[in-house]
């Protein structure tokens, strides 16, 4: 029970894409329906699961000065292991539509922030729970964009029509849908945030979207924030 | 279908941009563009950096990772790594480790480079150097340039390509400067409190791609 608290913790509270903002980009190309969402989370969870464990074994062994290459070494690896098993196991289809996206897994920067900030520093177990938590929480952050998107845009679940008079306003499945839906989605979670705040609530600190879109990659993140001014203009 | 310059450009620029249609590169989009000075830096350091690669990952792919029908040069052959290509190369197994790997050496050069020979250009891009390596447009372009390429039949040439990495680095670098815009006006303007930042930011793309999905039917150049 413990344990299962810790994940769904991990998958709530720190969510990739609604709480740090991570991997925005499958977050959004891949979500025309349920079913491309699940294969995308899926192969992004399997990396994900498969490089924290390496890199948490080799932790001692990596040199510090050429970790972030060595990071990216055993992510290529491993995704290029997702794609020989995608092109096999996935439906034509799937494969279509989720196109560069899947070797595009490797600049994920949900991975590489994962092995940089969780997996070079715990045991091998802390790790296996820490990419099942965010795993879960980026399966179902797609998988809840993708269902909106499907269920609007195609009147569709799963492939199957859900209501036969309806029209679907195919809007939802085109690229600017994909962006007012996941804008939309944002702002409702912050509204939660804001209502539990409000009610004083203290239960668990509502998840600061806005504080992190200053930070989109974990890793080489050189802006000065110090410094008001652009060095040199 | 053989493709020119001109429509490399316009579908590239313009009916398949970057952000806006094929969603790459939304993590600087969505960070760096809070003031237009960061954006107009950003978006000329990953022109430069996606022309490079371009011209780079499609040399790979065309002598190193595929073999040419007509049993033209192929390094690894020319150097007796291996005897023969497979068929269809070692596409699918070294594309993606050797594109990452050859995209963060490039950084890593142009940023010694430009810090040693063009101080000037250095201080207005190095800030933003180091992120470009996780940059999804820059590998995302060098995929689609060469072997997500559209048209199998018709694969690009060097120069195709190279000059299709540039202006995807055009077509990010305007998307960046027009969200930049809109972004300066939307931080003085009366914005809901739970939609303010990031999720109106989101809203205000979705109703710019919406824009220029209206330049699909203009050309009908479909990439």
């Amino acid at each position: 029970m413990h344990l299962l608290k810790a994940l769904l913790h991990k998958a709530v509270k720190t969510n990739p894409v609604f709480g740090l903002m991570l991997g925005l980009c499958p977050t959004l190309a891949v979500t025309t329906s349920v079913k491309n969402a699940l294969y995308m989370a899926m192969a992004a969870s399997a990396v994900l699961l498969c490089s924290n464990i390496l890199i948490s074994l080799l932790r001692r062994f990596i040199p510090k000065e050429v970790r972030i290459a060595c990071y990216i070494v055993v992510i290529a690896g491993f995704v290029t292991m997702v794609e020989i098993v995608m092109k096999g196991a996935a439906p034509a289809q799937v494969n279509r539509d989720l196109g560069i996206f899947i070797p595009l897994i490797v600049v994920n920067c949900i991975i590489l922030g994962r092995a940089e900030a969780f997996a070079s520093r715990n045991g091998l177990w802390a790790s296996i729970g820490d990419a099942i938590g965010i795993g879960l929480g980026f399966a179902g952050a797609l998988t809840l964009i993708g269902l909106v998107r499907e269920v609007v845009g195609s009147g569709t679940l799963w492939g199957y029509t859900l209501c036969p008079g309806y029209v679907p306003a195919a809007l939802a499945i085109m690229a600017p849908g994909a962006f007012i839906v996941i804008g939309l989605l944002f702002g409702l979670f912050n509204a939660i945030g804001n209502r539990r705040q409000a009610r004083g609530t203290t239960a668990a600190q509502p998840v600061t979207v806005t504080t992190s879109a200053d930070m989109p990659k974990k890793t080489g993140d050189a802006r000065p924030r110090t410094t008001p001014d652009r060095p040199g203009a | 279908m053989d493709i020119g310059y001109v429509e490399l450009a316009i579908g590239t620029i313009l009916i398949s941009n970057l952000v806006l249609a094929r969603f790459l590169g939304l993590c600087p989009f969505i960070g760096v563009t809070r003031r237009t000075s960061d954006a107009v830096g950003m978006g000329f350091a990953v022109m430069f950096v996606m022309t490079l690669a371009s011209f780079v990952t499609s040399l790979l792919y065309k002598f190193v990772l595929t073999a040419p029908a007509d049993g033209g040069f192929n390094l690894l052959v020319a150097l007796g790594v291996v005897r023969e290509m497979p068929a269809g190369g070692y596409v699918l197994v070294l594309k993606t480790i050797s594109y990452i790997l050859v995209i963060a050496v490039l950084v890593q050069f142009v940023e010694m480079v430009l810090r040693k020979s063009v101080p000037v250009l250095y201080k207005a891009l190095g800030i933003y150097l180091p992120l470009i390596t996780t940059n999804c447009a820059v590998m995302g372009v060098a995929l689609l340039g060469t072997s997500d390429w559209k048209y199998p039949d018709h694969p690009l040439s060097v120069a195709q390509t190279t000059w299709m990495g540039f202006c995807g680095g055009v077509g990010f670098t305007l998307a960046m400067i027009l969200m930049s815009g809109i972004r300066e006006r939307l931080a003085t303007s009366r914005v809901p409190k739970a939609l303010q930042n990031v999720p109106i930011a989101f809203i205000s793309t979705g109703l710019m791609a919406l824009a220029f999905l209206g330049f699909g039917k203009m050309f009908g150049i479909a990439l």
